[in-house]
């Protein structure tokens, strides 16, 4: 129970200190893991409507994949983006193993079924007669899309809100492709990990509570933007 | 409060300006993290290092001193890659590592023999020791020999935490058990799959024995229930080498970072510092320099 009071206790110092290293850490967790939600919304949004609007062979396939997909392990697809970006892998001449670029292509990986998944499924949710109706009213094949996406926003935020939920809070993949490197690739939960096995669990408690908070913010945030009333 | 933040500008207006304050936060974050580049620090043509060494070095804390000691003086930035041995071994036989810090000799011989390892020096050691309840269920206390203490461990069934990962210590204590000519096996040997700092909280919560390194219980032994009960024995040596990949076998080593440093690790003032490490935190050398020693030489 000490335990937990000091690391409350550190919390709030690292907090009001402004101690730089957890600044650098708490950043970079923003950066990587924001970075990586946003891609994962370029890839998965349009994919997502494409599953669910286009009759074509291999559908149900797909999606029973993508359905997995949002299931999968970082640890597992840390190691598997590991094997293509070591020297020995066939992407090692890019150079980018142990830096955050190798982290947002992991994270992106993990986030992008979630967010496929969950706007297909959003989407093909919707009213068949919607969707005639919306076409009858002459609109482009981007409008139409716009105002289906529009109809299932809160969905899509959800996916969103999952996403980002997955790859904040995962510690595999980051561990294997970014090394957990002080000052270039050290994000909160590869921080935490690194505390615990050196047995300073109040700075990991504290640790978990900075994360903790910058999730909830973010999430806050989001949810709030879901929310907000209509034509406000 | 919240209700507040309802009209849709007001949201924008918040999202505009979190996204405006994370990018100039991180802006100055990344004009920052270049290290600090004196007018005196070279600029090496290619500054990228890897360093692949195991959890324990760097759970010790050693290489938190070291590393930006050598970043300063020659201007790499060094990726200190912190995995178990076996996978660091695995990423010297692969190229996927410029340079090696790792501490099981056995192993690591066969690295040298086949060439993948090159410019092999012998760096520093601690001990092992092994640590147990102060109830001592196997009496191994005051042991002289760890084969002894291992003998009375497997006679008495007593729990005994293995690393059972490949790592310098898992190796240290199966290399162990052979001498004792002993296979351990059942439900009191069990093998976690864990770091040090973890296999210790596992071992102190279930009031068991295991094997450490000095270091690494040194630095968590406030945590811990656990006291040294056998130590001191040659065979007990933890003893650490640095080396190159090959560059002729993996042309993409970053050969002059590696030998460089190598270099450093040698280096007599390096080597004073890792002999001072320790004494203002757990109030002992955690390390004992040995640039220049042969393998065969060290011990009590």
């Amino acid at each position: 129970m000490e335990m937990i009071g000091q690391g409350i206790l550190a919390a709030f110092h690292l907090l009001l200190t402004g101690d730089p290293e957890v600044l650098k850490i708490t950043l970079l967790t923003l950066k990587v893991s924001g970075t990586a939600t946003f891609i994962s919304l370029l890839i998965g949004i349009p994919l997502g409507t494409l599953l669910a609007l286009k009759e074509f062979p291999g559908r149900q396939f797909f999606l029973s994949l993508v359905n997995t997909g949002m299931g999968l392990p970082p640890v597992v697809v840390g190691l598997w983006v590991s094997i293509f970006l070591w020297r020995s892998g066939p992407f090692g001449y890019l150079d980018i193993m142990y830096t955050p670029i190798a982290m947002i292509i992991a994270q992106a990986i993990i986030a992008s079924p979630l967010v496929v998944g969950l706007t297909s499924a959003a989407l093909q949710q919707t009213d068949p007669k919607l969707r005639l109706q919306i076409k009858a009213l002459g609109t482009t094949r981007l409008q139409y899309l716009w105002l289906l996406l529009k109809e299932v926003r809160f969905s899509i935020m959800a996916a969103i809100i999952a996403g980002f939920g997955a790859v904040v809070s995962e510690v595999g993949a980051s561990m294997a492709v970014g090394g957990n490197i002080k000052d270039q690739t050290r994000v909160l939960t590869t921080a935490t990990v690194l505390e615990v096995s050196k047995g300073n669990f109040d700075i990991a408690i504290a640790l978990s509570i900075i994360l903790s908070l910058l999730a909830y913010f973010i999430t806050l945030f989001l949810t709030l933007l879901q929310q907000k009333k209509q034509g406000a | 409060m919240l209700k507040k933040i309802k009209s849709r500008k007001t949201i924008s207006t918040l999202l505009a300006t979190l996204v405006i304050l994370v990018l100039a936060l991180t802006g100055c974050g990344t004009t920052q993290t270049p290290q600090p580049q004196a007018a005196s620090t070279p600029t090496p043509a290619n500054p990228n290092l890897i360093l692949a060494t195991t959890t324990s070095t760097q759970d010790s804390g050693l290489l938190e001193v070291l590393i930006p000691e050598f970043q300063k003086k020659t201007g790499y930035t060094v990726k200190t890659v912190a995995v178990g041995t076996g996978a660091a071994l695995a990423m010297g036989e692969k190229g996927d590592a410029d340079v090696l810090l790792v501490h099981a000799p056995s192993s690591e011989k066969k690295l040298v023999d086949n060439q993948t390892m090159i410019n092999y020096n012998l760096v520093m050691h601690n001990d092992f020791v092994l640590v147990g309840p102060a109830s001592d269920p196997a009496k191994i206390k005051g042991m002289k020999t760890s084969v002894e203490a291992f003998k009375a461990i497997e006679a008495s069934q007593s729990v005994f935490m293995s690393r059972g990962d490949r790592s310098g210590t898992d190796t240290m204590e199966k290399s162990l058990w052979a001498k004792a000519n002993l296979k351990p096996a059942g439900k009191w040997y069990q093998e976690t799959g864990s770091g040090m700092g973890q296999t210790l909280t596992m071992a102190s919560d279930k009031a068991s024995y295991t094997l450490t390194d000095r270091a690494t219980f040194l630095a968590n032994q406030k945590n811990l229930k656990l006291e040294i009960l056998v130590q001191g024995e040659a065979a007990l040596l933890n003893i650490y080498h640095v080396g190159q990949v090959n560059p002729e076998k993996f042309p993409k080593v970053n050969q002059e970072g590696a030998k460089a440093f190598v270099n450093f690790m040698l280096d007599p003032d390096t080597q004073k510092t890792i002999g001072e490490f320790g004494k203002d935190t757990v109030g002992q050398a955690l390390f004992f320099p040995d640039a220049g020693k042969k393998m065969e030489d060290l011990g009590k």
